[in-house]
């Protein structure tokens, strides 16, 4: 069973995200910002990660920075998840090494395009 | 609305469009025709169904036509027949028209433009491979409603995160408020004109390639046949057809025969026996055909 880590600081999001995600078969680990979710990664990478750019502490964008430096760090497919909906943050993302982009409010249906773009399912 | 009303429903859409409606679709039908019948004023679809029948019918005839037929579409929809495009479809074409360096394809039922945008996408991520080539798409669609609005290359946030990949969002699209719109290069790539299936498109000229896809499920059997009989009198003998991954030619026509390996898409049968139509028109069950089709 793949493993997804869901990064995001509402738990609303994080709960909507796991029910999506199990659905899709994956395993859940969850984190809420940055700082711990680099700590759980360092403990084990996961397939994919679904990633929230706006946390405390350290945000997605400069987590993504930090995995990708990682040894190892450039294997887990990285999904932003995240309303900064606008051309220049998907960009960035993207430059920093995100592989794909979910614009809030999402659903099932978005998550599974996304996934499957990735080559996740 | 009483079942005389479901079945006066059932003969006009089946007429004016060839969508089959089976008897358990009353839920759909109220749930697309009520907001219509309250636009009018009326209590219910009976009073609807009373007005569709008087001689002044037609723009509400049109209107009821339109709510009814299905409307959802995606970028890159089901992925394989846009692979098969740019992997098969194009480098065949390319070699075969490299004296005219001209291809013209055809999406039959365009909806809201997502198929034939993708297949620009598609072309256009081929770059200097078709420079210098005239690539027509021509984009039709029953309901001039959709049209419009494949027209602007408007989609919102939630239709753009549907199969469409991010990169090509951005490349591709910009940012209107919070929709987004297709550059103006790739909207002035299509056509799009209104066109009922059931009806002559002999004008549309010759295409190398026809997209069909996704509308033959809502046809019965004699429709689906006749349909696509009168693609492959438009369609070029080297040309391609792809249809929808529940969709096939076997068992209907011989005009087209599957490619193999390449689920969903056909090219003409150049065997055909001109016998071979009325052949498989005998093997429908008699019952079917006194009918008028399958039901």
């Amino acid at each position: 069973m793949k493993i997804c880590l869901v990064v995001d600081d509402s738990s609303v999001i994080r709960k909507v995200a796991r029910r999506i995600l199990e659905g899709m078969d994956f395993q859940i680990i969850e984190a809420e910002d940055g700082e711990q979710a680099l700590g759980l990664c360092q403990h084990q990478l996961p397939d994919a990660i679904l990633l929230d750019w706006n946390m405390p502490k350290m945000d997605g964008y400069e987590f993504l920075k930090a995995l990708r430096r990682m040894p190892g760090g450039d294997q887990p497919k990285v999904v932003f998840c995240t309303t900064e909906n606008d051309v220049a943050h998907i960009a960035r993302a993207l430059h920093a090494g995100a592989n794909e982009y979910i614009m809030k409010p999402f659903d099932r249906e978005i998550v599974e395009a996304k996934f499957q773009e990735v080559g996740l399912i | 609305m009483t079942p005389s009303d479901y079945e006066f429903l059932r003969k006009m859409l089946k007429a004016r469009s060839g969508l089959m409606l089976s008897a358990d679709k009353h839920y759909l039908v109220e749930s697309r025709l009520l907001p219509i019948a309250r636009r009018q004023g009326l209590a219910n679809l009976t009073g609807l169904v009373a007005k569709l029948k008087r001689a002044d019918s037609e723009p509400l005839t049109v209107e009821v036509v339109e709510a009814m037929t299905t409307n959802e579409s995606l970028f890159f929809r089901d992925k394989t027949p846009f692979d098969q495009f740019r992997d098969h479809i194009i480098p065949s074409l390319l070699e075969a028209r490299a004296a005219t360096q001209r291809i013209r394809i055809w999406c039959a039922a365009a909806s809201t433009g997502q198929e034939p945008y993708t297949l620009a996408i598609c072309l256009k991520e081929m770059g200097q491979l078709l420079k210098g080539w005239r690539i027509d798409i021509v984009a039709t669609d029953i309901n001039t409603e959709v049209l419009e609005k494949a027209r602007s290359g408007i989609f919102s946030q939630f239709e753009v995160q549907r199969g469409l990949p991010v990169m090509m969002l951005i490349k591709y699209f910009s940012q209107v408020g919070e929709m987004w719109q297709i550059a103006p290069e790739m909207r002035a790539m299509v056509k799009f004109r209104p066109l009922n299936l059931l009806g002559d498109f002999s004008s549309l000229g010759r295409f190398d390639v026809v997209f069909c896809r996704n509308v033959l499920i809502y046809f019965d059997q004699e429709t689906k046949i006749d349909v696509l009989n009168r693609i492959d009198k438009v369609t070029e003998r080297d040309g391609f057809l792809a249809l929808g991954g529940a969709e096939t030619v076997v068992g209907l026509t011989s005009a087209f025969k599957p490619v193999a390996d390449k689920r969903g898409l056909y090219i003409p049968n150049m065997a055909r026996a001109s016998q071979s139509e009325s052949n498989v028109i005998r093997l429908l069950p008699a019952a079917q055909r006194l009918a008028g089709g399958a039901r």
